[in-house]
């Protein structure tokens, strides 16, 4: 480690006060993530956690990394699926082979890299500008934008959502901390509504490129579970196979299961807050049941078989479970109050499957529902800390 | 009979270092220093010169903007130097003590109304021991207090015990609490759920309540809370059960002294234990005698709220408790990444929270830099008020007055968010916003 250290303090003079200077806060985030700097507490108190907000964005990336690996089979396995090329009787043999893994990281990790240079040239511009360290904040960001998006999105469409989020949903507003909508979020909605033909639809969530010789199976559509119960009210997809992550979707939000595991290690290390991620699952079951019970009433048959699907199909079809564990959770974005987060967890839920199931150009409602409730998280707060105030008043006059 | 409060939220910083209660008289020594920065709310004005003698309990300065308000020498000696800094603000006040001390004679016997003790307190420098809810000041002695709370259970990391420092004290105790009596129509005693000292347990003329919980269970503030949440335009004095000690000798002998049995521990003192120190003594002499080698930092109070002194700084004329521990060295490698098995953190993201009861060789390492505030819900831990801590606290840091009062500033003290600066993720100095809002408020208000 000394010799990192040692090339550190040989090129200090030249961020510092040399000629380099612009580059001091892409320095100073370098250095610091290979060495938690040495500064001691001198005011307040002596002693200090060790935790930092590096280890806090570091932990949610652990628990993302699941559901990565995971995607990134993934778009190998739908890839090559499509071309008929698997043989389904061999089931997970099939899917964890190196050749899946090769295609899906041969499209999604260049998404990454463009998404990080793309998201941390303008935070570092930006930190140059205000004179702040670099903020941690984008570390999850940049790879949470990938992972909502079809693996087909080409790499200048995502480069231009995230320097659009960065730049729009969080530098304006004052950088890390300040931000009113989910950063994440905010690049997937741009892309959604800028590129709607690249980020909706039957034709992205499977990569069908064929090379000489090899041809897309008869039969074959590339929709996913939610887009074909908005067309035809049914899907081909079995819940079982939707749970453990055998559909198509975004790249990173199919495995409900490796999803819920990272829940359970965010859940488990505190940061993230399971209130939150409670709550929406309680909207999503009662928004779910409600339809059951509404769906005899429904005039279309479509919609009648799609509110009439069991509860449970809401939590594992579509980005329900990825957009509460990693989505809704993001402590900025979301109610601060402890009270506050299960209202905001609860109506994420609860109007994020309504959303998809109401309006079909929209099979991804939990986009939407977590961006509105983003906005009004800040109402919630209001009236949770409103109510502290006013029960102060309250005893002060008695 | 007392009832218990047990408080749910806090934490016990596990540290190594704890103090056995073996009690040792230290040589005082003949240097000696006042630091008026110590005094919240005191604008300093010298009451001596260089090279003017001065007896134990003879003011030195006052405050300019309520003359009544006196700090007085801990020692009779001769004003050796008056340290000025920048902009010639007062900084230093540095005795040389006689052999002996000649205490100022204020007269003995108990006072026989609130009047005679208010005079015989402000006049013996016996006031700067009260400390005033809201605002966490020196007492204003204009004031009609509701109450006053007398915390006989600190619970920083290793707080002085009152049962271990009033030992042998007992009637001026005593004594202190029928002074105490005559200032507010009730005083209230606050005690360890566990505590058995029937000096404290049997005291009488107070109400006596019991509480248990982590830190900052021990807190004034918690206390207040818990008992007769301050609202706005009420008053009450706070003071801890060795200072009421220190007040019924001043009435019982009629000499002001400011010797205290304290806590000296952390792992950088050899044998932590108790000793009788006097404030505002040199503590170099006590250091080497006592502390170990190499680097480390001398805290007069506690680690959470105390006041870095250096090794051959002076105890702080009020200071509760002495604590030493390492100063942080050096980086930590991939120190944000690494699983952390022997990392302190009241998160679970380290994995040394597979480990509980492990205590730990606590630094003052920052582990980290300073951020924005991002995470939520962190503060409500170890913050035991029906308070919002963010939202109060972004309200301090907008300097929000309306808001922050609505929010309840009024009942805190800066130590009270001791804790949530301990843990917070984006290191801010708490803390010191908090003073700075108080003060702020202070100003505005008056």
């Amino acid at each position: 480690m000394k010799f990192i250290q040692n090339i550190f303090d040989a090129t200090r003079p030249a961020v510092t006060t040399g000629k380099l200077k612009p580059l001091y806060p892409l320095y100073n985030a370098l250095e610091t993530m290979m060495f938690v700097p040495d500064h001691n507490a001198h005011s307040g108190a002596h002693v200090r956690d060790a935790i930092d907000l590096k280890r806090t964005m570091v932990t949610v990336i652990f628990a993302l990394v699941p559901a990565l690996l995971f995607g990134i089979f993934n778009g190998g396995y739908q890839h090559y699926k499509a071309l008929g090329l698997l043989n389904e009787a061999m089931g997970w043999g099939q899917f964890f082979t190196l050749d899946n893994f090769i295609f899906g990281a041969w499209k999604i990790v260049p998404m990454i890299a463009v998404t990080y240079m793309a998201g941390l040239g303008v935070e570092i511009y930006f930190a140059g500008i205000n004179k702040h360290p670099v903020n941690e904040g984008f570390l999850v960001s940049g790879l949470l934008i990938p992972m909502t998006m079809p693996i087909d999105m080409p790499l200048w469409m995502v480069a231009i959502s995230t320097i659009f989020a960065v730049l729009i949903g969080k530098e304006v507003f004052g950088g890390t901390g300040m931000n009113i909508l989910n950063p994440a979020l905010t690049a997937r909605a741009f892309a959604f509504f800028a590129y709607p033909s690249f980020m909706s639809g039957d034709k992205v969530w499977v990569n069908t490129t064929v090379e000489a010789g090899q041809t897309v199976v008869d039969g074959f559509s590339g929709a996913t579970a939610l887009g074909q119960y908005a067309t035809t009210g049914s899907t081909s997809f079995g819940a079982w196979d939707a749970f453990l992550g055998l559909i198509p979707g975004s790249i990173g939000e199919t495995s409900t299961l490796l999803i819920v595991l990272g829940g359970v290690y965010l859940i488990a290390t505190g940061i993230g807050s399971w209130k939150i991620m409670l709550g929406s699952t309680l909207g999503a079951v009662a928004m779910g049941l409600l339809f059951n019970w509404a769906a005899p009433h429904m005039i279309t048959e479509s919609q009648q078989q799609f509110m009439s699907i069991p509860f449970y199909y809401h939590l594992v079809f579509g980005s329900w479970a990825f957009a509460t564990i990693f989505m809704a959770t993001d402590p900025v974005s979301a109610a601060h109050t402890e009270r506050g987060k299960w209202i905001y967890g609860f109506l994420v839920g609860f109007l994020g499957i309504m959303i998809r199931v109401f309006n079909p150009a929209y099979p991804e409602g939990m986009m939407l529902a977590i961006l509105f409730m983003n906005v009004m998280a800040p109402m919630i707060d209001h009236y949770v800390v409103n109510a502290n105030i006013q029960q102060r008043l309250k005893r002060s006059k008695a | 009979m007392s009832k218990t409060h047990t408080i749910r939220k806090g934490l016990n910083l596990p540290m190594v270092g704890a103090p056995s209660t073996q009690v040792e008289d230290f040589p005082l020594g003949t240097s000696f220093a006042v630091n008026p920065d110590e005094f919240v709310g005191v604008a300093p004005k010298l009451s001596v010169k260089e090279g003017d003698t001065v007896k134990a309990g003879q003011a030195i300065f006052f405050d300019k903007k309520d003359a009544r308000i006196q700090i007085t020498s801990p020692v009779s000696g001769t004003v050796r130097a008056i340290v000025r800094g920048a902009k010639r603000r007062l900084d230093q006040i540095q005795i040389e003590a006689d052999a002996t001390t000649s205490y100022h004679d204020f007269g003995k016997g108990l006072p026989k109304d609130a009047e005679a003790a208010k005079a015989t307190l402000l006049a013996s420098g016996a006031w700067t021991l009260l400390e005033m809810r809201p605002f966490a000041r020196v007492a204003n002695p204009d004031d009609a207090p509701k109450a006053i709370f007398v915390n006989g259970m600190s619970s920083a990391p290793f707080a002085t015990e009152a049962s271990i420092a009033i030992a042998g004290r007992e009637e001026a105790f005593t004594a202190g609490l029928k002074v105490l009596n005559l200032l507010a129509p009730k005083t209230v005693l606050s005690l360890h759920a566990e505590e058995s000292a029937p000096v404290l347990t049997q005291a009488t003329g107070v109400e006596i309540h019991r509480f248990s919980g982590k830190h900052p269970a021990g807190n004034t503030s918690v206390h207040i809370a818990a008992l007769s949440p301050l609202n706005k335009g009420e008053v009450i004095w706070a003071i801890s059960a060795q200072d009421v000690a220190i007040i019924g000798d001043l009435f019982l002998k009629g000499h002001y002294c400011l010797d205290r049995i304290l806590s000296v521990a952390g792992s950088g003192i050899n044998a932590p234990h108790y000793f009788r120190l006097r404030g505002g003594m040199n503590l170099a002499t006590f250091f080497a005698a006592n502390g170990k080698k190499g680097a480390y930092r001398y805290i007069s109070g506690s680690v959470l709220s105390g006041q870095s002194i250096g090794a051959e700084g002076y105890l702080q004329l009020n200071s509760q408790q002495l604590t030493v521990i390492p100063e942080g060295q050096g980086t930590d490698f991939m120190g944000w990444v690494l699983p952390g098995f022997g990392k302190f953190s009241n998160s679970r993201t380290f994995m040394s929270w597979l480990s509980p009861g492990k205590k730990y060789d606590l630094t003052t390492k920052l582990h980290g830099e300073e951020r924005a505030f991002v995470v939520t819900g962190q503060y409500d831990q170890v913050f035991p008020f029906d308070i919002y801590p963010n939202q109060l606290l972004k309200a301090v840091w907008a300097k929000d007055l309306e808001r922050m009062e609505a929010l309840g500033i009024y009942e805190l003290a800066p130590e009270d968010f001791a804790l949530c600066e301990v843990i917070c993720t984006s290191k801010q100095p708490l803390q010191h916003m908090v003073r700075e809002a108080l003060d702020l408020l202070h100003t505005e208000m008056n």
